[in-house]
This record gives C-alpha cells, sequence and structure tokens, in this order.
C-alpha cells in the first residue's frame, strides 16, 4: 500500500523502481537545480526558463520536495509541455524531464 | 464589510457561516453548529445526563432520548435503529468500520481494498490492518477523483474480506460510484464500508452499504459523535475489549445529551438541504465559472457535475498555498488548502496526488448552510488581487511582466517595473539568475 500521508510519522515516501541503464529520454539541454527548493518554486523555475531551450528540446528539473513530483507532471498537462520522465537522484530527489513543445 | 479578523468576534445567529468579521467557507472541516442542535443539547443536558444502562425512572429518562436520537439517525440513513451506533468521533466510527468489519471475516480472509483518495482515518486504518499482516489494494482514481467501478471491481479477489469506498471526496467533492462498486462487491461477496462523513446530511445516502461511518459536526453537531451503522446480516466484531455500550460495539458511556443534538441537528440540516443544496450548488458554479476568468494560470479540480453541493477546490499556479491562505484569512475569508506548506508534514494532500492536479497554491471553498451569496461575491472579488499580489512577491517569480509560456500574461491586471525588487525572501532568491529571465 502506498498511502503517503500527512501523519506526522509517516514514513517516507516509497521510492519509484530504479530507471532502466538506457534513459527514456535525449539528454536535457538546460538543467534546471531546484534541489532543497520547496513547491512551487521548481515549478516557477521550469516556467521561467522552458523557453530557454529551442522547441522539441529537453529541459531537466532537479527537485527533492516531494511535491514536484505530482506538481511537475500536472504542469505539463496543463501547459501542454511534454512530461518525458522521471529519474531518481543518487543524492536523493527527482529529475524531471520535460520537452518543449512549443 | 471586510473588517480585519477579531478574536471571538461575534456571530450572526441568523447566519451561521458568516462571522461578523469575515466569511467561513470551510464547511467541510466543520459546519458550524446547527440552532436546532444547541437547542437540543442545553435542553439535553437537564434530561439526559443519566446512564442508560440502568433501571430507574432518570436512567430510563435518558435511555429514551438516546433511542429516540438513534430512530431519528436510522431514519436519514434509511437504515434499522438497531443497526445504528454512536461512537466518540467520526474517525472512532471509521476505525471501527474497518478494523471490525476485516476482524469478522479473517476467514474468508485478510485482503483490503481501499480508493487511493479515502479520507487519511481510512487509510490509516489500511496501514494498521498492513501493519498486522494484512493486505490492502489501493485503487487509483481519474483526474476528477473519481474511481473506477471496473477497476475497483477488478481488486476484489476471493480473500477480500472488506472493500472501502467513500460517498464523496473530502477535499475535491467528487461523488463516487458507490452504487456500482456495491453491485460489484454484492456479485463477489465482499461487504462494502462507506464512508459517508463528508456527504451525510447534504445528500442522500447511496444505496448497497454494508457498512456506514459519518460524523455529527460535519451536519451542524456538536463535535465527539459519530455514527457507524452495521447492516444487519453483515459480520462484524468489535476490534476492541469488550464493553456492554451501544450493543457491544463501542466501548464507553454514551454522552447521551450530544447524541441528542447530533440527532435533532441531521434532521433539521436535512431537511433544510432540500431547498439549501441547490442554492449552495449553484454558488459552487458561479466560483468554478468566476475564478478560470478572473485568476489566470489555474486549475479547477474535481468533477464539475458529479459532486457535492457545497465543496469546491482549485489551484493557483506559482503560488504558496500557505500564503494564500494566510491572506485570504487577513481579509476574512476563512478556507482551507491541501497544499504540502499548510500541512504539518509539509506534505501534499494524497487527494491531488492521486487525482495527478496542482498541489501548490490550492484553495479548498466549503460553504457552510445559510452562507451569503454576497460573501461569495466578495471572495470572488478579491482572489484576482490577492492572486496577482503573491505572485509579483513570491521568490523566482516568473516572468512577472510578460506571458507565461501558453499565452496569457501571468499578472495581466499589474505592470510594475520594480516587481523584481519586491521579493519577500531576501536570503538567497539572487542565486537564481534573474537577469537571465526568459522575457518575449
Amino acid at each position: 500500500m502506498r498511502f503517503r500521508g500527512r501523519a506526522k510519522n509517516g514514513a517516507a515516501p516509497a521510492a519509484p523502481p530504479p530507471p532502466a541503464e538506457a534513459s527514456p529520454g535525449p539528454p536535457p539541454v538546460l538543467v534546471i537545480d531546484a534541489l532543497g527548493r520547496k513547491c512551487p518554486i521548481p515549478i516557477i523555475m521550469l516556467a521561467e526558463r522552458i523557453r530557454e531551450v529551442p522547441v522539441g528540446q529537453v529541459v531537466a528539473v532537479l527537485a527533492d520536495d516531494a511535491a514536484a513530483r505530482t506538481d511537475v507532471p500536472a504542469w505539463c498537462r496543463m501547459k501542454s509541455q511534454d512530461f518525458v520522465w522521471e529519474e531518481t537522484l543518487q543524492q536523493g530527489g527527482w529529475g524531471f524531464h520535460i520537452r518543449r513543445t512549443y | 464589510m471586510a473588517e480585519p479578523s477579531t478574536p471571538g468576534a461575534h456571530r450572526d445567529a441568523d447566519h451561521p457561516g458568516t462571522a461578523r468579521f469575515g466569511a467561513y467557507f470551510d464547511a467541510a472541516s466543520t459546519e458550524p453548529p446547527h440552532p436546532a442542535a444547541r437547542a437540543a443539547l442545553l435542553e439535553a443536558l437537564d434530561a439526559g445526563w443519566a446512564d442508560p444502562a440502568r433501571l430507574y425512572g432518570t436512567a430510563r429518562g435518558a435511555r429514551v432520548l438516546l433511542d429516540r436520537a438513534r430512530a431519528r439517525v436510522a431514519g436519514v440513513l434509511g437504515a434499522r435503529p438497531d443497526e445504528v451506533s454512536f461512537t466518540s468521533s467520526g474517525t472512532q466510527a471509521v476505525h471501527l468500520a474497518v478494523l471490525g468489519g476485516l476482524l469478522a471475516r479473517r476467514r474468508a480472509g485478510r485482503h483490503l481494498v481501499v480508493s487511493a483518495v479515502e479520507h487519511s482515518s481510512v487509510l490509516h486504518a489500511a496501514e494498521a490492518h498492513e501493519r498486522e499482516g494484512g493486505e490492502v489494494t489501493v485503487v487509483g482514481v481519474d483526474e476528477t477523483g473519481r474511481a473506477d467501478p471496473a477497476e475497483f471491481a477488478a481488486a476484489l479477489r476471493p480473500d477480500t474480506a472488506l472493500a472501502c469506498l467513500q460517498s464523496a471526496n473530502h477535499e475535491v467533492g467528487t461523488v463516487q460510484p458507490v452504487a456500482e462498486v456495491a453491485q460489484a462487491c454484492r456479485g463477489a461477496g465482499v461487504p462494502l464500508f462507506v464512508d459517508a462523513a463528508q456527504s451525510l446530511g447534504r445528500a442522500d445516502v447511496p444505496d448497497g452499504w454494508s457498512l456506514l461511518a459519518g460524523s455529527a459536526h460535519k451536519w451542524g453537531g456538536p463535535a465527539g459523535v459519530g455514527v457507524l451503522a452495521v447492516r444487519k446480516g453483515v459480520r462484524w466484531r468489535s476490534p476492541l475489549p469488550d464493553d456492554e455500550r451501544e450493543r457491544r460495539r463501542v466501548p464507553g458511556f454514551e454522552n447521551v445529551p450530544a447524541v441528542v443534538a447530533a440527532a435533532a441537528a441531521l434532521e433539521a440540516y436535512r431537511a433544510e438541504m432540500e431547498a439549501e443544496a441547490p442554492r449552495l450548488s449553484a454558488l459552487v458554479d458561479r466560483v468554478r465559472a468566476e475564478v478560470p476568468r478572473t485568476v489566470p494560470d489555474v486549475q479547477v479540480v474535481g468533477d464539475p457535475v458529479r459532486r457535492l453541493p457545497h465543496l469546491v477546490t482549485f489551484s493557483c499556479l506559482y503560488v504558496e498555498g500557505e500564503a494564500l491562505l494566510t491572506e485570504l484569512d487577513r481579509l476574512g475569508f476563512a478556507v482551507s488548502s491541501g497544499s504540502s506548506c499548510t500541512a504539518d508534514t509539509l506534505r501534499p494532500s494524497h487527494v491531488l496526488e492521486a487525482m495527478g492536479v496542482i498541489t501548490h497554491g490550492n484553495v479548498r471553498v466549503s460553504l457552510p448552510r445559510d452562507v451569503r451569496a454576497d460573501d461569495v461575491d466578495r471572495f470572488l472579488a478579491v482572489l484576482p488581487d490577492v492572486v496577482a499580489r503573491l505572485r509579483r512577491t513570491t521568490p523566482n517569480d516568473p516572468t512577472p511582466n510578460g506571458p507565461t509560456p501558453n499565452g496569457p500574461a501571468l499578472n495581466p491586471t499589474t505592470d510594475d517595473p520594480a516587481a523584481d525588487d519586491t521579493t519577500t525572501d531576501g536570503s538567497d532568491t539572487s542565486t537564481f539568475e534573474t537577469g537571465r529571465r526568459s522575457r518575449p
């Protein structure tokens, strides 16, 4: 069971399965480091800088606030950007890969 | 009208949802006391204090009050009085329903099915079951927060002891397909527990439940009264030490005055909701339509049609939920949020996570009975400016003077060239390349 509840003594979220060796997408042309920043900051940084990569290229956001795991894909759906995949970082946190569509 | 909030300010007796200092929009957390509850409680404090388990006159009087309250609640639930027990909270009713339902069917198996968006009391009971060696399957929801009946049915197994589905979601208002799921459960011979806490009194109780739970303070009754209903013929065994009270279902001396008040409130509330629910629903429709029109970059979540009458949730991009709540409170509006920054644990709401919708900048508006339409209008009038102001002052505000990637300007109402300097967090905002903002 995967209730990542808000109980005070709740266990840390279960780590997602380790990513396959071959990454499911092309390497990012821009990496945004939002580690240590709470949502919505990672989303703000993504919205602010996605225009720095050419259309069709991939930008990665690194974040360790668990809310980003929901908010980055949700932002992509809302903004019609292409969420490519989520990688688990060695040092903790996640890398979210997004392809700019327009 | 929008006076600053004053602790201890008087409530307007005719409008329990409206304190004089502002507007109360958090009925989903707790409904303001119903006048019928107050009157019944005062009367029963004098008439119903004796031990309803004893045989002398005052005790028999308390027993009569208790049984009458039971019959009134059963009437609203569509249950028999002997199926209804009073607990000391809605949470206790849920714990007893889940753990007692599982315990009684231990021979069938130890598998439990729950939806991903159940109230935390259900999910914590499921966790407890798992710690004791049981197995739990969590059925996901779609983007509106609704469980798919087919997926739910597919999760049922021969060793499934119990299934749990709420009547409607407490955070986004989406009504669950209880009747369909109940049919699947009946077919599989699995009892269904329905947590009706958020809908009881506001909407009809869905058909097909085996066990049901509710909470009196959600319908304007006093806190400290829950309802546990177990259908005749459904197996149930208390997970707690034996006790004679409430047909051996709930331990502890009955709080007769509070139970009487809860029953009076439920009856009055349910009757009023015939006219009040459509009115509240129209106000919610207004919020659902106006907020995306007047506030850019907003996601209104939950099912727009199959929903509770009084509840609407939306998320504002690029804003902290906590900042939004604080600012709205300052303006006299009491709302709640599922954003992580508003939770003790800094985890976002499991409901919003399961739906896969934006969790930051989240606001839940839930309207109490008798809420004033002009308070809702006032809320709609101030919200755009509140959000715009917070976006201007959030560290790392993206493109404060320009359009967001998909077109509409983030702050169309403002064009303040000094916005970059208004960051509230002076510590490390400059580490982000403010000079390299992408501009149109």
